[in-house]
Protein backbone atom coordinates (compact mmCIF):
# COMPACT_ATOMS: atom_id res chain seq x y z
CA UNK A 1 0.00 0.00 0.00
CA UNK A 2 2.81 2.69 0.82
CA UNK A 3 4.13 1.52 -2.71
CA UNK A 4 1.21 2.67 -4.28
CA UNK A 5 1.02 5.98 -2.19
CA UNK A 6 4.78 6.09 -3.16
CA UNK A 7 4.05 5.93 -6.91
CA UNK A 8 1.10 8.19 -7.07
CA UNK A 9 3.13 11.21 -5.51
CA UNK A 10 5.72 10.36 -7.79
CA UNK A 11 3.37 10.92 -10.77
CA UNK A 12 2.11 13.93 -9.40
CA UNK A 13 5.93 15.66 -9.14
CA UNK A 14 6.64 13.68 -12.52
CA UNK A 15 3.63 15.97 -13.70
CA UNK A 16 4.41 18.94 -11.77
CA UNK A 17 8.12 19.00 -13.46
CA UNK A 18 6.92 18.07 -17.01
CA UNK A 19 4.38 21.26 -16.82
CA UNK A 20 7.03 23.82 -15.46
CA UNK A 21 9.34 22.42 -18.12
CA UNK A 22 6.61 23.25 -20.81
CA UNK A 23 6.48 26.72 -19.19
CA UNK A 24 9.73 27.32 -19.23
CA UNK A 25 10.50 26.01 -22.58
CA UNK A 26 7.38 28.37 -23.93
CA UNK A 27 8.38 31.07 -22.82
CA UNK A 28 12.03 30.69 -24.17
CA UNK A 29 10.23 30.08 -27.25
CA UNK A 30 7.77 33.35 -27.29
CA UNK A 31 11.44 35.09 -26.67
CA UNK A 32 13.16 32.98 -29.90
CA UNK A 33 10.51 34.14 -32.38
CA UNK A 34 10.15 37.94 -30.98
CA UNK A 35 13.90 37.88 -31.21
CA UNK A 36 13.37 36.71 -35.08
CA UNK A 37 11.02 38.60 -36.24
CA UNK A 38 12.86 41.13 -38.47
CA UNK A 39 12.62 39.19 -41.19
CA UNK A 40 9.06 38.99 -41.10
CA UNK A 41 8.80 42.59 -40.12
CA UNK A 42 11.03 42.86 -43.43
CA UNK A 43 9.44 40.99 -45.69
CA UNK A 44 5.82 41.37 -44.86
CA UNK A 45 4.50 39.35 -47.71
CA UNK A 46 4.83 36.48 -45.18
CA UNK A 47 2.88 37.57 -42.64
CA UNK A 48 -0.05 38.86 -45.24
CA UNK A 49 0.26 35.07 -46.32
CA UNK A 50 -0.58 34.22 -42.53
CA UNK A 51 -3.08 36.79 -42.00
CA UNK A 52 -5.26 35.37 -45.05
CA UNK A 53 -5.13 31.39 -43.15
CA UNK A 54 -5.42 33.08 -39.88
CA UNK A 55 -7.50 36.55 -40.45
CA UNK A 56 -9.74 36.11 -43.05
CA UNK A 57 -11.08 32.79 -42.83
CA UNK A 58 -11.47 33.19 -39.05
CA UNK A 59 -14.16 35.67 -40.01
CA UNK A 60 -16.83 33.73 -40.68
CA UNK A 61 -16.96 31.91 -37.57
CA UNK A 62 -15.85 34.86 -35.63
CA UNK A 63 -19.23 37.29 -37.23
CA UNK A 64 -21.62 34.37 -37.22
CA UNK A 65 -21.29 33.56 -33.09
CA UNK A 66 -20.81 37.31 -32.11
CA UNK A 67 -24.70 37.53 -33.50
CA UNK A 68 -26.13 34.87 -31.87
CA UNK A 69 -24.47 35.56 -28.72
CA UNK A 70 -25.37 39.41 -28.55
CA UNK A 71 -28.98 38.28 -29.53
CA UNK A 72 -29.33 35.61 -26.93
CA UNK A 73 -27.85 38.17 -24.67
CA UNK A 74 -30.58 40.78 -25.64
CA UNK A 75 -33.43 38.19 -24.96
CA UNK A 76 -32.28 36.63 -21.90
CA UNK A 77 -31.17 40.40 -20.60
CA UNK A 78 -34.68 41.78 -21.65
CA UNK A 79 -36.03 38.84 -20.14
CA UNK A 80 -34.95 39.86 -16.50
CA UNK A 81 -34.78 43.43 -17.09
CA UNK A 82 -38.09 43.73 -17.62
CA UNK A 83 -39.20 42.53 -14.48
CA UNK A 84 -37.95 45.52 -13.14
CA UNK A 85 -39.11 47.66 -15.29
CA UNK A 86 -36.02 48.69 -16.96
CA UNK A 87 -35.71 47.05 -20.23
CA UNK A 88 -34.24 50.16 -21.79
CA UNK A 89 -31.25 49.00 -20.08
CA UNK A 90 -30.49 46.15 -22.07
CA UNK A 91 -28.37 47.79 -24.16
CA UNK A 92 -26.04 48.85 -21.40
CA UNK A 93 -26.11 45.21 -20.55
CA UNK A 94 -25.78 43.68 -24.06
CA UNK A 95 -22.54 46.11 -24.41
CA UNK A 96 -20.78 46.01 -21.56
CA UNK A 97 -20.99 42.70 -20.88
CA UNK A 98 -19.57 41.93 -24.83
CA UNK A 99 -17.08 44.58 -24.57
CA UNK A 100 -15.91 43.71 -21.62
CA UNK A 101 -15.66 40.17 -21.39
CA UNK A 102 -17.41 37.86 -24.05
CA UNK A 103 -16.16 39.96 -27.06
CA UNK A 104 -12.30 39.18 -26.24
CA UNK A 105 -12.79 35.74 -24.20
CA UNK A 106 -14.90 33.74 -27.04
CA UNK A 107 -13.33 35.44 -29.90
CA UNK A 108 -10.23 34.15 -28.27
CA UNK A 109 -11.87 30.71 -27.61
CA UNK A 110 -13.05 30.50 -31.30
CA UNK A 111 -9.60 31.87 -32.37
CA UNK A 112 -7.75 29.12 -31.14
CA UNK A 113 -9.72 26.49 -31.95
CA UNK A 114 -10.46 27.67 -35.35
CA UNK A 115 -6.76 28.93 -35.98
CA UNK A 116 -4.64 27.87 -33.56
CA UNK A 117 -5.23 24.56 -34.23
CA UNK A 118 -4.53 24.89 -37.97
CA UNK A 119 -0.99 26.86 -37.00
CA UNK A 120 -0.06 23.86 -34.63
CA UNK A 121 -1.25 21.18 -37.19
CA UNK A 122 0.52 22.87 -39.77
CA UNK A 123 3.93 23.69 -37.97
CA UNK A 124 3.49 19.96 -36.43
CA UNK A 125 3.26 18.22 -39.80
CA UNK A 126 5.83 20.48 -41.25
CA UNK A 127 7.94 18.92 -38.56
CA UNK A 128 6.56 15.15 -39.01
CA UNK A 129 7.58 15.43 -42.92
CA UNK A 130 11.01 17.34 -41.76
CA UNK A 131 10.53 20.23 -43.82
CA UNK A 132 11.62 22.43 -41.06
CA UNK A 133 14.74 20.20 -40.90
CA UNK A 134 15.43 20.62 -44.85
CA UNK A 135 14.99 24.02 -44.56
CA UNK A 136 18.00 24.52 -41.39
CA UNK A 137 19.80 22.35 -44.11
CA UNK A 138 19.62 25.22 -46.72
CA UNK A 139 20.25 27.64 -44.03
CA UNK A 140 16.76 28.99 -43.73
CA UNK A 141 15.57 29.33 -39.94
CA UNK A 142 12.53 27.66 -39.90
CA UNK A 143 11.80 29.78 -36.82
CA UNK A 144 12.35 33.12 -39.04
CA UNK A 145 10.67 31.97 -41.97
CA UNK A 146 8.00 29.69 -40.71
CA UNK A 147 6.96 30.58 -36.96
CA UNK A 148 7.34 34.11 -36.43
CA UNK A 149 5.07 35.32 -39.71
CA UNK A 150 2.46 32.90 -37.98
CA UNK A 151 2.49 34.60 -34.86
CA UNK A 152 2.89 38.16 -36.00
CA UNK A 153 -0.50 37.46 -37.94
CA UNK A 154 -2.26 35.89 -35.54
CA UNK A 155 -1.36 38.70 -32.75
CA UNK A 156 -2.42 40.94 -35.49
CA UNK A 157 -5.94 39.44 -36.55
CA UNK A 158 -7.08 38.33 -32.72
CA UNK A 159 -7.96 42.23 -31.77
CA UNK A 160 -9.83 43.23 -34.73
CA UNK A 161 -11.63 39.61 -34.55
CA UNK A 162 -12.64 40.39 -30.90
CA UNK A 163 -13.84 43.82 -31.97
CA UNK A 164 -15.59 42.39 -34.99
CA UNK A 165 -17.31 40.31 -32.69
CA UNK A 166 -18.24 43.17 -29.99
CA UNK A 167 -19.55 45.19 -32.89
CA UNK A 168 -21.83 42.02 -34.26
CA UNK A 169 -22.90 41.42 -30.77
CA UNK A 170 -24.57 44.73 -29.95
CA UNK A 171 -25.83 44.43 -33.61
CA UNK A 172 -27.22 40.77 -32.53
CA UNK A 173 -28.75 42.32 -29.51
CA UNK A 174 -30.09 45.39 -31.41
CA UNK A 175 -32.06 43.14 -33.76
CA UNK A 176 -33.47 40.91 -30.74
CA UNK A 177 -34.65 44.04 -28.73
CA UNK A 178 -35.33 46.64 -30.22
CA UNK A 179 -36.16 45.17 -33.93
CA UNK A 180 -38.29 42.04 -32.76
CA UNK A 181 -39.51 43.12 -29.02
CA UNK A 182 -39.56 46.64 -29.51
CA UNK A 183 -37.51 48.50 -27.06
CA UNK A 184 -37.37 51.95 -27.62
CA UNK A 185 -34.63 52.70 -30.14
CA UNK A 186 -33.72 56.15 -28.70
CA UNK A 187 -33.21 55.05 -24.76
CA UNK A 188 -31.21 51.72 -26.09
CA UNK A 189 -28.29 53.39 -27.60
CA UNK A 190 -28.39 56.71 -25.39
CA UNK A 191 -28.11 54.06 -22.49
CA UNK A 192 -25.30 52.17 -24.17
CA UNK A 193 -23.17 55.13 -24.50
CA UNK A 194 -23.47 57.06 -21.19
CA UNK A 195 -22.97 53.55 -19.68
CA UNK A 196 -19.91 52.43 -21.49
CA UNK A 197 -16.50 53.80 -21.36
CA UNK A 198 -14.28 54.59 -24.13
CA UNK A 199 -11.17 54.30 -21.65
CA UNK A 200 -12.12 52.15 -18.99
CA UNK A 201 -14.24 49.35 -21.10
CA UNK A 202 -13.05 49.61 -24.85
CA UNK A 203 -9.43 50.30 -24.50
CA UNK A 204 -9.60 47.40 -21.25
CA UNK A 205 -10.95 44.91 -23.69
CA UNK A 206 -8.89 45.63 -26.71
CA UNK A 207 -5.80 45.29 -24.42
CA UNK A 208 -7.12 42.04 -22.95
CA UNK A 209 -7.83 40.80 -26.67
CA UNK A 210 -4.02 41.74 -27.39
CA UNK A 211 -2.98 39.39 -24.54
CA UNK A 212 -5.20 37.05 -25.70
CA UNK A 213 -3.53 37.08 -28.96
CA UNK A 214 0.06 36.87 -27.81
CA UNK A 215 -1.02 33.96 -25.81
CA UNK A 216 -3.20 31.87 -28.13
CA UNK A 217 -0.53 32.52 -30.80
CA UNK A 218 2.33 31.52 -29.03
CA UNK A 219 0.55 27.94 -27.65
CA UNK A 220 -0.02 27.33 -30.82
CA UNK A 221 3.61 27.48 -32.34
CA UNK A 222 5.22 26.30 -29.64
CA UNK A 223 3.28 23.21 -29.60
CA UNK A 224 3.97 22.98 -33.33
CA UNK A 225 7.24 23.08 -32.67
CA UNK A 226 7.46 20.91 -29.98
CA UNK A 227 5.22 18.39 -31.44
CA UNK A 228 6.41 14.56 -31.52
CA UNK A 229 7.21 14.34 -35.36
CA UNK A 230 4.52 11.58 -35.54
CA UNK A 231 0.67 11.44 -37.16
CA UNK A 232 0.01 10.45 -33.57
CA UNK A 233 2.32 13.47 -31.87
CA UNK A 234 0.54 15.75 -34.40
CA UNK A 235 -2.71 14.86 -33.40
CA UNK A 236 -1.83 15.52 -29.76
CA UNK A 237 -0.01 18.79 -30.19
CA UNK A 238 -3.64 20.13 -31.89
CA UNK A 239 -5.85 18.48 -29.23
CA UNK A 240 -3.22 20.34 -26.45
CA UNK A 241 -3.21 23.53 -28.35
CA UNK A 242 -6.76 23.95 -28.22
CA UNK A 243 -7.55 22.81 -24.18
CA UNK A 244 -4.16 25.00 -22.93
CA UNK A 245 -5.65 28.16 -24.68
CA UNK A 246 -9.04 27.40 -23.46
CA UNK A 247 -7.40 27.07 -20.15
CA UNK A 248 -4.88 30.05 -20.54
CA UNK A 249 -7.54 32.54 -21.65
CA UNK A 250 -10.13 31.69 -18.87
CA UNK A 251 -7.35 32.31 -16.07
CA UNK A 252 -5.48 35.10 -17.75
CA UNK A 253 -8.92 36.92 -18.27
CA UNK A 254 -9.50 36.86 -14.45
CA UNK A 255 -6.24 38.06 -13.84
CA UNK A 256 -6.36 40.86 -16.43
CA UNK A 257 -9.97 41.30 -15.12
CA UNK A 258 -8.65 41.77 -11.51
CA UNK A 259 -6.54 44.20 -12.78
CA UNK A 260 -8.58 46.28 -15.01
CA UNK A 261 -11.62 46.68 -13.53
CA UNK A 262 -10.86 46.80 -9.87
CA UNK A 263 -12.01 50.11 -8.25
CA UNK A 264 -14.52 50.77 -10.72
CA UNK A 265 -18.35 51.38 -9.75
CA UNK B 1 -4.42 31.93 -54.74
CA UNK B 2 -3.13 34.93 -56.48
CA UNK B 3 -0.95 37.42 -54.29
CA UNK B 4 -3.17 40.40 -55.52
CA UNK B 5 -6.41 38.28 -54.36
CA UNK B 6 -5.08 37.65 -51.00
CA UNK B 7 -3.44 41.37 -50.18
CA UNK B 8 -7.62 42.62 -51.15
CA UNK B 9 -9.09 40.06 -48.75
CA UNK B 10 -6.27 40.94 -45.89
CA UNK B 11 -7.11 44.50 -46.66
CA UNK B 12 -10.49 44.31 -46.50
CA UNK B 13 -10.39 42.39 -43.13
CA UNK B 14 -8.36 45.03 -41.67
CA UNK B 15 -10.51 47.82 -42.74
CA UNK B 16 -13.38 45.97 -41.15
CA UNK B 17 -11.29 45.09 -38.06
CA UNK B 18 -10.30 48.80 -37.80
CA UNK B 19 -14.33 49.90 -38.47
CA UNK B 20 -15.47 48.05 -35.61
CA UNK B 21 -13.02 49.48 -33.08
CA UNK B 22 -14.13 53.21 -34.32
CA UNK B 23 -17.91 51.99 -34.14
CA UNK B 24 -17.39 50.42 -31.01
CA UNK B 25 -16.31 54.02 -29.53
CA UNK B 26 -18.16 56.11 -31.57
CA UNK B 27 -21.47 53.94 -31.38
CA UNK B 28 -21.38 52.28 -28.29
CA UNK B 29 -18.85 54.10 -25.83
CA UNK B 30 -19.28 57.44 -25.00
CA UNK B 31 -15.66 59.29 -27.23
CA UNK B 32 -18.23 61.58 -28.54
CA UNK B 33 -19.44 63.04 -25.82
CA UNK B 34 -15.92 63.59 -25.09
CA UNK B 35 -15.50 67.55 -24.99
CA UNK B 36 -12.35 67.79 -26.87
CA UNK B 37 -12.20 71.89 -26.05
CA UNK B 38 -10.88 73.41 -23.07
CA UNK B 39 -11.95 72.87 -19.19
CA UNK B 40 -11.42 74.77 -16.20
CA UNK B 41 -11.65 73.09 -12.14
CA UNK B 42 -13.66 74.15 -9.62
CA UNK B 43 -13.46 72.78 -5.95
CA UNK B 44 -16.65 72.15 -3.70
CA UNK B 45 -15.73 71.04 0.31
CA UNK B 46 -19.28 69.32 1.17
CA UNK B 47 -19.63 67.86 4.29
CA UNK B 48 -20.96 64.14 3.15
CA UNK B 49 -20.50 63.37 -0.18
CA UNK B 50 -22.75 59.99 0.15
CA UNK B 51 -21.93 58.05 -2.69
CA UNK B 52 -20.51 60.29 -5.22
CA UNK B 53 -17.86 58.87 -7.41
CA UNK B 54 -15.00 60.54 -9.45
CA UNK B 55 -16.35 60.90 -13.38
CA UNK B 56 -19.84 61.72 -12.28
CA UNK B 57 -21.74 64.01 -14.21
CA UNK B 58 -21.50 67.80 -12.97
CA UNK B 59 -25.34 68.73 -14.49
CA UNK B 60 -26.92 72.48 -14.70
CA UNK B 61 -30.82 72.49 -15.47
CA UNK B 62 -29.78 68.76 -16.40
CA UNK B 63 -27.32 69.57 -18.63
CA UNK B 64 -23.90 67.78 -18.49
CA UNK B 65 -21.60 70.86 -18.07
CA UNK B 66 -18.53 68.97 -16.71
CA UNK B 67 -17.37 65.85 -14.55
CA UNK B 68 -15.91 65.23 -11.00
CA UNK B 69 -12.13 64.35 -11.78
CA UNK B 70 -11.04 64.07 -7.70
CA UNK B 71 -12.11 63.38 -4.30
CA UNK B 72 -10.08 63.82 -1.57
CA UNK B 73 -10.51 64.24 2.56
CA UNK B 74 -9.18 67.22 4.05
CA UNK B 75 -7.57 66.98 7.07
CA UNK B 76 -7.41 71.12 7.41
CA UNK B 77 -11.28 71.14 7.18
CA UNK B 78 -12.53 68.01 8.05
CA UNK B 79 -14.46 67.62 4.96
CA UNK B 80 -15.11 66.31 1.48
CA UNK B 81 -13.10 68.17 -1.09
CA UNK B 82 -14.43 67.64 -4.45
CA UNK B 83 -12.35 69.19 -7.97
CA UNK B 84 -15.25 69.64 -10.42
CA UNK B 85 -13.76 70.13 -14.06
CA UNK B 86 -16.48 72.50 -16.23
CA UNK B 87 -16.28 72.85 -19.90
CA UNK B 88 -15.21 76.58 -20.47
CA UNK B 89 -18.23 77.35 -22.95
CA UNK B 90 -20.03 77.39 -19.46
CA UNK B 91 -18.89 79.85 -17.04
CA UNK B 92 -20.85 80.56 -13.50
CA UNK B 93 -21.18 83.14 -11.04
CA UNK B 94 -19.00 83.32 -7.88
CA UNK B 95 -22.07 82.74 -5.90
CA UNK B 96 -23.34 79.86 -7.73
CA UNK B 97 -25.03 76.66 -5.62
CA UNK B 98 -23.18 73.00 -5.28
CA UNK B 99 -25.39 69.98 -3.93
CA UNK B 100 -25.55 66.33 -4.37
CA UNK B 101 -28.44 65.16 -6.10
CA UNK B 102 -29.41 61.54 -6.97
CA UNK B 103 -30.82 60.62 -10.48
CA UNK B 104 -34.23 58.61 -9.99
CA UNK B 105 -35.00 57.10 -6.43
CA UNK B 106 -31.62 54.43 -6.54
CA UNK B 107 -29.88 56.45 -9.09
CA UNK B 108 -26.29 57.52 -9.66
CA UNK B 109 -25.22 61.17 -7.98
CA UNK B 110 -24.43 63.78 -9.33
CA UNK B 111 -23.56 67.52 -9.00
CA UNK B 112 -25.87 69.96 -9.88
CA UNK B 113 -25.18 73.48 -9.93
CA UNK B 114 -27.56 76.24 -10.02
CA UNK B 115 -26.68 79.89 -10.97
CA UNK B 116 -26.57 82.77 -8.64
CA UNK B 117 -26.45 86.03 -9.18
CA UNK B 118 -23.47 87.60 -8.97
CA UNK B 119 -21.72 89.62 -11.66
CA UNK B 120 -18.23 88.09 -11.03
CA UNK B 121 -17.94 84.79 -12.65
CA UNK B 122 -15.99 81.91 -11.47
CA UNK B 123 -12.17 81.37 -12.61
CA UNK B 124 -10.07 78.38 -12.94
CA UNK B 125 -8.92 76.94 -9.28
CA UNK B 126 -11.62 78.56 -7.50
CA UNK B 127 -13.67 77.69 -4.81
CA UNK B 128 -17.39 76.88 -4.46
CA UNK B 129 -18.83 78.69 -1.39
CA UNK B 130 -22.32 77.35 -1.10
CA UNK B 131 -22.47 73.46 -0.86
CA UNK B 132 -25.05 71.53 0.17
CA UNK B 133 -24.52 67.74 1.42
CA UNK B 134 -25.56 64.07 0.22
CA UNK B 135 -28.52 63.49 1.19
CA UNK B 136 -28.46 60.06 3.42
CA UNK B 137 -31.29 57.98 4.12
CA UNK B 138 -30.51 57.24 7.79
CA UNK B 139 -29.75 61.07 8.88
CA UNK B 140 -33.20 61.83 7.03
CA UNK B 141 -34.93 58.97 9.58
CA UNK B 142 -33.65 60.13 11.87
CA UNK B 143 -34.34 63.51 11.55
CA UNK B 144 -37.62 62.34 10.41
CA UNK B 145 -38.22 60.76 14.37
CA UNK B 146 -36.80 62.95 16.20
CA UNK B 147 -39.13 65.50 14.88
CA UNK B 148 -42.20 63.26 15.65
CA UNK B 149 -41.08 62.69 18.85
CA UNK B 150 -40.78 66.19 19.67
CA UNK B 151 -44.08 66.70 18.10
CA UNK B 152 -45.72 64.43 20.60
CA UNK B 153 -43.88 65.66 23.20
CA UNK B 154 -45.90 68.85 23.15
CA UNK B 155 -48.94 67.82 24.03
Amino acid sequence: MPKRIISIIQGIGHRAIEGTWQVGLASRFFILVLLKSTTSLRRFGLVMRELYFVGVLSLIIILVSGLFVGMVLGLQGYETLQKFGSETAVGTLVALSLVRELGPVVAALLFASRAGSAITAEIGLMKATEQLAAMGMMAVDPVARVVAPRFWAGVISMPFLAAMFSVMGVFGGYLVTVVFIGVDEGSFWSQMQSNVDFRQDIMNGFIKSCFFGVAVTTIAVFEGYDAKPTAEGVSIATTRTVVTSALVILGLDFILTAFMFRGIS
Amino acid sequence: MQRTTMDLWVGLFVILGIGALLILSLKVGNLNTYSAGQSYQLIGHFENIGGLKIRAPVKSSGVVVGRVVNIQFSLETYDAVVTLSIDSRYIFPKDTFASILTAGLLGEQYIGLAAGGDEIMLKDGDKLMKTNSAMVLEELIGRFLFDKASESNDF
